[in-house]
């Protein structure tokens, strides 16, 4: 084995010079009582490895010994998406043009959401042996789920785009580039959210059940399986302004990934009378999605600065 | 030499709650007293490391030697103080932490090596070593949860002896595995020190300690109660572990022949508590009785594991018949001492010759210590002289 610097630095008068620029490249490790969030941020980018390892590991174990293995997370969503379809087009007779496509696009969004979330409320706890013995920023754990989620929602993605091939969907091209804001925001708003949870679960394990029950009603509360005009329809009949809706983070990114990739079909064209989605351009969506990448940004420093805040007891909690 | 670890004034507070309450309803309904205790698992602790030092931490359970080193390693934040490392630090606290079950062995090394904090692609050239070391062979395909605690802990050990980092902290692993294994574990901790590492060990047993430290500090109850040469160390920590010896306390009021307190000797060293490997000693046995008796002094010594040492009596040791009047003593006296190291208890018992009765025997409390100045470990002292000659026929002649 190599060594990575001289064996003794006090031996010889010509190795004291070496010695000193050696020393000076070590980098020194301060453990104190607190932690500057800010230096906090930075860990993620220093521990990047790390933090794609734990990834692999997560899709790795998830479908071990599996026999369809990754197949699965394309057949889950596939099946959600049928059962909708039955229900909402078929049963309630909703009207809405191509209601498959419109329904992945929203659904895409929420699995990722809904896919990081439950992972990362436990990821601290579930890694409680690693926790209590090895020395790294623990957010990288919380941040996992949230890169396996979006590994998922790249495959996803993929039955998207075959989808639109296959129907012959018109992309609105225009809105397009909106789609990178639009994922920014939510990895940022998903990650914030992956984090302050797993700090919160360690004290209190009722988070992750709670949580089952909140991510139900917030579906229900994002226009996927609906349209977005449908409650602003509502919204604007009592003279209440339709930006409230936009008070829920996944909704301006729902919409915007409505309106790209299922906006062009304009659905007076086909006969029905039913407005879906706001019909303003591009900035007219751009602003909510900024709106929630400075919120997004904000609740991500906010959620470091309590998991940092509860993350000094982590090793005796658990 | 500079520094390699400082540790400014780290304390550590621990909350102990009577009963966790880890639900919303129980917190609901406990709100605001939640019944804890403090615990100051670590009270103002400071100490500096140089760099290639080997250091030891020792103390009983409960002396905080463990959270210190969590502490250094960055797993626990202290509460108040401040820790300076300088150089990539490696912790083995366990080994094989975050091994994943699901995953084969080729998988955990990744993971576990990312995880320690070794780039990719360092792991990547180093892997082939790894393997090598571990002796895992085919099986590193393999999961892990078909691995036998053995191979477990090699894989784990390989991965952490792979990162060559400047600062390494070991948690009593070296307690583990087969006499083999623990005998490797040693070899490379050697050959770290060799490479000037600075190391820093955990442990309560102190001959392992010995062997490898430069220095060793000695906490108790959270407190560094001392600091300094090994053996010196050592035997502070002895001190505190068995306390200062009593005298015997024997209530039966039916005995007619009591033992006083156990004294023992040392002339060579009146100044020290201890003595050094072949120094002379005595053990003093006072006596008093209340019924003149024939009788005969029993000495038992065993060390602190209880294993019998050396045992006699004042016939065999050549006393003679005793009679035993009013007061006196029995010394036994050892021309030179041929013991290492350790702590060992002294009993004696007083028995009458004629009718087979014991009449007092001390509560084994006395205890004499031996204090190894040199690196040799053992119990037993037998010194031997290395001689290197460069010709192998001139060593056999």
């Amino acid at each position: 084995m190599s060594l990575r610097r001289p064996v003794e630095p006090q031996g010889a008068q010509e190795d004291t010079l070496e010695a000193l620029t050696l020393r000076r490249e070590v980098p020194i490790r301060v453990v104190a009582a607190d932690v500057r969030v800010w230096q906090r941020l930075g860990d993620v980018w220093t521990y990047r490895e790390l933090l794609l390892s734990l990834v692999r590991k997560e899709l790795k174990v998830k479908y071990k010994n599996s026999v369809l293995g990754f197949l699965w997370s394309m057949l889950n969503p596939l099946l959600t998406l049928i059962v909708y379809y039955f229900v909402f087009q078929i049963v309630l007779r909703n009207g809405i043009p191509m209601f498959a496509v419109f329904l992945l696009c929203g659904l895409l969004i929420w699995n990722f959401f809904s896919a990081a979330l439950p992972g990362a409320a436990q990821s601290v706890v579930a890694n409680a042996g690693i926790v209590k013995k090895v020395a790294f920023p623990r957010e990288i754990l919380a941040l996992a789920p949230v890169g396996a989620a979006l590994f998922f929602f790249s495959l996803q993605a993929l039955i998207l785009l075959a989808a639109v091939v296959v129907f012959q969907v018109h992309v609105a091209w225009a809105f397009v580039p909106l789609l990178v804001p639009a994922l920014v925001g939510l990895v940022l708003f998903t990650s914030a959210l992956a984090i302050f949870l797993a700090a919160v679960n360690v004290y209190l394990r009722d988070t992750q059940h709670l949580l089952e029950l909140v991510l139900m009603a917030w579906f229900w509360a994002t226009p996927i399986a609906y349209q977005y005009e449908l409650i602003a329809f509502h919204l604007r009949v009592r003279h209440w302004p339709t930006w409230l809706m936009m008070l829920n983070p996944v909704t301006p990114v729902v919409v915007t990934v409505q309106r790209a990739i299922y906006g062009s079909p304009d659905p007076l064209s086909h006969g029905s009378r039913l407005s879906l989605l706001p019909m303003h351009g591009p900035v007219y969506y751009l602003i909510p999605l900024f709106a929630v990448i400075v919120v997004a940004a904000v609740l991500y420093v906010a959620a470091l600065a309590v998991f940092n805040r509860l993350e000094g007891n982590f090793a005796e909690e658990l | 030499m500079g520094v390699a670890i400082e540790v400014e004034g780290v304390s550590k507070r621990f909350r102990l709650y009577h009963e966790k309450y880890m639900t919303l309803k129980e917190r609901v309904i406990h709100l605001g007293n939640l019944p804890f205790e403090e615990f100051w698992a670590l009270r103002d602790v400071s100490l500096e490391i140089s760099e290639g030092e080997t250091v030891g931490l020792i103390g009983h359970n409960g002396s905080g030697k463990s959270t210190l080193l969590k502490c250094i390693g960055g797993i626990l934040r202290p509460t108040t103080g401040l820790i300076r490392v300088r150089g990539q630090l490696a912790a083995m606290l366990e080994l094989g932490a975050g091994f994943n079950a699901e995953l084969s062995g080729r998988d955990n090394i990744f993971l576990n090596a990312t995880l320690l904090g070794m780039p990719k692609k360092e792991i990547e050239r180093r892997f082939d070593e790894i393997v090598d070391f571990s002796e895992l062979g085919g099986f590193i395909d393999n999961q892990v949860k078909f691995y036998s605690s053995g191979m477990y802990m090699k894989l784990g050990f390989a991965i952490a002896v792979s990162f060559e980092p400047e600062v390494l902290l070991v948690d009593e692993v070296l307690a583990v595995g087969d006499e083999r294994f623990q005998q490797k574990c040693l070899d490379k901790m050697k050959e770290f020190q060799r490479d000037g590492r600075t190391i820093v060990i955990v442990s309560h047993a102190p001959d392992v300690l010995r062997t490898i430290c430069d220095r060793i500090f000695v906490l108790d109850k959270g407190e560094k109660v001392a600091g300094g040469p090994a053996g010196e160390a050592v035997r502070m920590f002895r001190e505190r572990l068995f306390g200062t010896p009593a005298a015997s306390t024997r209530e039966d009021g039916s005995a007619t022949i009591r033992i006083g307190q156990v004294k023992v000797e040392h002339p060579a060293s009146a100044d020290r508590e201890y003595l050094e490997p072949g120094e002379p000693m005595s053990i003093v046995v006072p006596f008093t009785a209340s019924e003149p008796d024939e009788v005969k002094v029993n000495l038992v010594i065993r060390d602190v594991r209880g294993e019998l040492v050396y045992a006699t009596d004042s016939e065999v040791a050549g006393a003679g018949d005793l009679v035993a009047r009013d007061s006196g003593s029995v010394r036994f006296r050892f021309e030179s001492v041929p013991l290492l190291d350790g702590t060992f208890t002294i009993q004696v018992s007083i028995q009458s010759l004629s009718a087979s009765v014991l009449h007092d025997l001390s509560d084994g409390e006395a205890v004499f210590q031996v204090m190894n100045p040199s690196k040799e470990t053992g119990m037993v002292w037998m010194p031997a002289k290395a001689e290197v000659g460069s010709d192998p026929a001139a060593l056999v002649e």
